[in-house]
């Protein structure tokens, strides 16, 4: 989020799309309730009637995957009725930036596409720049080749007509839903999104929220109090996880993961390193090198920085289609794997086109699942038309403690990093993971020490010990070592330093290897005051009480900055533009409120410090898939034709040309979709061994419209039989009104709605994972699996099937 | 006897079932065996081992879908007929607790034969079918007495539960019956003089559960 929980109350329109927060992140709802109580219109656009449209003011249902023809309508009314907030949009957005002559978009296509169709050559993307490599701007707005004009020509195409034909909502809804959240773009009206799988489980996953933030970006919603692009994020702990980097192209703080041909650290900081010339651009990842070194020494702490650089592997490529998730899976089921740890996850009902991931499993020599419980991955063995004599895969289950029963930090959605502390004792002894992973280091450095082996650096020179205590995993000495400290007495700027003391702020960080810090985001947290995140100071000044902004409880990435991009909400004078709900304004000499963007004095740099140029994207030249969001059907679609233009999918989304996909297939007519519900986590690998929570969603349903139930002969409370090209599952069908079907250009279209929390593990008769009928398809910038859409057949079950 | 009350504004309630869990939770009950029955309401009613419900009712008037909520408990009515009627069969098998007007029934209860809508205009109570004794919700009196809050108001994170003193709960339902009706005109609160727990809806009462208002439940 780039605002925070509490924030969401400020609101004056609450837009949920791609999210279900009432039933899936509550407690957010608690701000959401409160922001409609003073008065927010709260706005539901979802393909089902949930527990967050029941409270919403309005509720319109779209047809899966359609979410950026909806998003790009909006950009075109906003646009074509003068909504967006002008003073913002060219002072803050790159909207006056002139993009370089050769861009073209045609019927679809990006101009720069190679002959496989599988790759832009982004050269035709990029803006024209003055001699000093900034820029060329033209901020009467006017030139045919700026941002602006571009923006405007590529979303005339989406009309009401057109988005209403892709996206099954009337043109009345349409105006309905882009008159009321158009209307935050002024000064003293903030609008807000909140987003969560409902739009990264998509083959056009980022680009969807890239439109998102574009709208946001056009209305002057970024930066000011109850606005924002807030991903809900309720895992304990996603946030934390890609702060740490769980994913395959990123270090911790989100460093890049050195790529081959890098082979010098200079190398690999160089090319990681942006360049501005332009005086008003603070461009703060021109301090990447000093990042870099300091989680280098953080790991490798007996060795320099570029010692610590070669002890990294290097992949070949960013290309999802590499490394992510689904080609991990396809790797290990062609038997290129020869053992796997299987680490807090049950990927045997998590892992979209679920037979395909547990046959995999099937391929391996030895695989260890740690987890809390047994579940269908521990157990994949024995599972459906599993054979255990004929199963090679030597299996071990690790029972592990759980979140509540040990301490460390948990860092939640609006990037507060909060203490939390151990409660019960682990049942039986069972230790941490943090525990596990230092045992597994330690055998392994062990046996390479003992018995040596090809590049054995890299495990036997890691610095373990910086997070460890008389031989334990120690999370208190972890936290310190996230932060850093100094690792030989140092002065910076006159001031004299010591080695071991904690670094005070990230803005003291260097690339010399006098400092360490395990991910520099966090610099600040655990300084030589104590650990900030065990802080519950509820103190806070007038200002930051009236946006309910407690700055001393807990702590927030970064530097305690609770709402990102905060200069935005000030004018080039740093007069807030909303003075009722002032984020940040400027004293005279010093800035009250939250930690601004940069303490400089008004209008001497640019907002979003973490562009190169210092302005919000409208234009976003970086991405896999195209500098706009274009609204393309899902890999498999009901349609036969895109509403308008001729490409019908998006031509880089992530899919193995060998599997199959249904479009427009007779034999797989239904759209179907995945989701939770409140009484399970994610697979149910957890919950589903709770009676309490059972009690409540005992079996794997299916909630389908009256006409398709009808039409398939089932009645409310029956099974049906689901199928798609991947496999089979059977569900209880929930037959309800809020359920819609979708009328597209004269035809009907039916949807069934999936929770994915089953597995045949437990409960008795409890189904397996909707999993099983989801499709190897993803974002080509992520991996993301597009789990939100995907063809079905539906029949009534019959006894003694599946 | 002023007592104590619930309030329970349902306009806030998203059906989480927090107070489901946190009501078996606090009195060790044990989980019914459910089947899904084509609804997310599970159990589809109460049961002597389940004294709070969260009710799903959908409604389409005029093509415009509502989904209720009401998260169903004992009403711990001012004059409660269950009393009256049980006591009748079984001297003090039902008692009244003076300080907080709180409905507790007793095992004494096991050898009345009655129908639940025959003594609770509310159709509450459930009647164990090994032992015949009845149950239901005991405004979690152990807590109470204790000065704590019943375990289903605690875990309430939308702040639809309250519980307070009767007039408190009272002033608060009214001033935010209030509110809501700036807009929502058919808003209610069902049966605020009979009951200790104020139910506040919007439309009919009957379209959260047909035993929402005794008024409505044509008894």
């Amino acid at each position: 989020m780039t605002n925070h929980w509490i924030d969401i109350k400020n609101s004056d329109c609450v837009l949920i799309m791609g999210s279900n927060p009432a039933e899936n992140h509550p407690i957010s709802f608690k701000w959401v309730l409160k922001a409609q109580e003073k008065g927010a219109t709260v706005i539901h656009i979802d393909p089902r009637f949930t527990r967050t449209s029941a409270k919403a003011d309005f509720h319109a249902a779209l047809r899966p995957g359609s979410d950026i023809a909806i998003l790009g309508g909006l950009m075109k009314y906003i646009i074509e009725n003068k909504k967006y907030f002008n003073d913002y949009v060219i002072n803050y957005t790159n909207a006056s930036y002139l993009v370089s002559k050769d861009f073209k978009f045609n019927d679809g296509l990006f101009s720069g596409l190679n002959e496989e169709k599988d790759n832009y050559d982004k050269s035709s993307w990029q803006f024209q720049t003055t001699s000093d490599g900034v820029p060329k701007q033209d901020t009467s707005l006017t030139n045919p080749n700026c941002v602006f004009q571009i923006l405007k020509k590529h979303y005339s195409r989406y009309t009401l007509k057109n988005v209403s034909s892709a996206s099954g909502l009337s043109t009345q809804e349409l105006t309905k839903l882009y008159s009321i959240y158009s209307a935050t773009g002024t000064a003293k009206k903030a609008g807000t999104i909140m987003y969560a799988m409902g739009w990264t489980q998509h083959s056009v996953g980022v680009q969807n929220i890239r439109a998102m933030a574009m709208v946001q970006l056009l209305l002057g919603n970024m930066g000011v109090a109850g606005g924002g692009v807030n991903a809900l994020r309720g895992e304990c702990n996603v946030q934390g996880s890609t702060d740490q980097a769980l994913l395959f192209h990123i270090l911790p703080g989100y460093l890049k993961t050195p790529l081959a041909g890098q082979d010098t650290l200079e190398q690999h900081n160089k090319v990681n390193t942006p360049v501005s010339n332009d005086p008003k651009s603070a461009n703060w990842w021109k301090n990447y090198p000093k990042y870099s070194a300091s989680l280098l020494k953080a790991m490798y702490s007996n060795l320099t920085p570029e010692e610590g650089y070669q002890m990294l592997p290097r992949i070949d490529s960013y290309k999802a289609s590499e490394y992510s998730w689904l080609p991990l899976w396809d790797r290990m089921y062609d038997g290129k794997f020869e053992g796997a740890l299987i680490w807090g996850m049950n990927p045997a009902c998590s892992g979209a086109d679920t037979h395909k991931v547990r046959k995999a499993l099937t391929e391996l020599d030895w695989m260890v699942n740690v987890n809390i419980f047994q579940c269908e991955t521990s157990d994949f063995w024995k599972g459906p038309g599993m054979d255990p004599s004929k199963i090679k895969t030597e299996t071990f289950f690790i029972p592990c403690a759980s979140a509540i029963e040990k301490e460390g930090t948990i860092a939640n959605s609006g990037r507060w990093i909060q203490w939390r502390y151990a409660g019960p004792e682990p049942l039986n002894g069972l230790l941490t993971d943090g525990h596990y992973f230092h045992e597994l280091w330690e055998e392994v450095a062990k046996l390479y020490e003992e018995e040596g082996g090809v590049h054995a650096k890299p495990i036997t020179e890691l610095s373990f010990d910086n997070m460890v205590t008389d031989g334990h995993f120690d999370p208190r000495k972890t936290a310190r070592l996230l932060n850093g400290w100094f690792m030989k007495d140092t002065v910076i700027n006159g001031k004299q330093y010591y080695k071991g003391h904690q670094v005070p702020s990230f803005a003291l960080l260097q690339d010399d290897g006098s400092t360490c810090s395990g991910n520099w985001l966090y610099c600040n947290m655990y300084t030589d005051s104590g650990n900030q995140s065990m802080s519950r100071d509820l103190t806070q000044t007038p200002e930051q009480a009236n946006i309910g902004l407690y700055p001393k409880w807990t702590w927030c990435w970064p530097v305690n900055r609770r709402i990102l991009y905060n200069r935005a909400s000030v004018n080039l004078d740093g007069v807030p533009y909303n003075p009722k709900k002032a984020v940040i304004s400027w004293t005279g000499d010093s800035w009250a409120g939250d930690v601004p963007d940069g303490g400089s004095a008004p209008g001497t740099i640019n907002p979003f410090i973490m562009r190169t140029h210092g302005v919000g994207q409208l234009y976003g030249p970086g991405l896999a898939d195209g500098p706009l969001p274009e609204y393309y059907e899902p890999l498999e679609t009901p349609l036969k034709k895109h509403p308008f233009s001729n490409q019908l999918s998006s031509p880089l989304a992530f899919h193995f040309q060998d599997e199959e996909k249904a479009v427009a297939d007779p034999r797989f007519p239904y759209i179907g979709t995945t989701y939770r519900v409140t009484e399970h986590w994610q697979t149910g690998s957890m919950t589903r061994w709770e009676p309490w929570l059972v009690e409540l969603e005992p079996q794997m349903f299916a909630e389908i419209s009256p006409a398709l139930a009808e039409k398939i002969g089932v009645k409310n409370g029956e099974k049906v039989t689901l199928e798609s090209l991947r496999g089979k599952v059977w569900a209880v069908a929930m037959v309800t009104e809020r359920i819609k079907d979708f009328k597209i250009d004269g035809n009907e279209y039916h949807m069934i709605g999936l929770p994915w929390h089953y597995g045949w593990l437990t409960p008795d008769d409890g189904g397996d994972s909707a999993n099983i009928l989801t499709a190897g398809i993803g974002d080509p910038n992520t991996g993301i699996p597009e789990y939100k859409a995907f063809m079905l057949n539906a029949r009534k079950w019959q006894e003694g099937e599946i | 006897m002023q007592g104590k009350t619930f309030f329970i504004d349902m306009t806030k309630c998203t059906a989480c079932r927090g107070c489901q869990v946190s009501c078996k939770q606090w009195k060790n009950l044990p989980a019914v065996k459910t089947k899904n029955w084509g609804s997310h309401q599970n159990p589809p009613s109460l049961t002597p081992v389940t004294f709070k419900l969260v009710r799903f009712n959908e409604v389409n008037k005029d093509g415009k879908i509502r989904w209720n909520f009401m998260p169903e408990q004992c009403r711990h009515c001012v004059e409660p007929s269950c009393k009256l009627i049980m006591n009748m069969y079984v001297p003090n098998s039902v008692e009244h607790d003076a300080k907080t007007g709180a409905v507790l029934y007793t095992d004494k209860t096991a050898t009345i034969d009655l129908e639940p809508w025959e003594m609770c205009p509310y159709n509450v109570p459930r009647r164990d079918e090994k032992t015949g004794v009845w149950s239901k919700c005991n405004m979690c009196i152990d807590r109470v007495q204790n000065g704590m809050k019943p375990a289903c108001v605690t875990s309430c994170a939308m702040g639809v539960m309250q519980f307070g003193d009767r007039e408190e709960m009272l002033a608060i339902a009214y001033e935010r019956l209030a509110e809501v009706r700036k807009k929502h005109k058919d808003a209610f609160i069902a049966d605020p003089d009979d009951v200790r727990v104020l139910f506040l809806g919007i439309g009919d009462p009957a379209d959260y559960y047909e035993y929402l208002s005794a008024d409505t439940a044509g008894l």
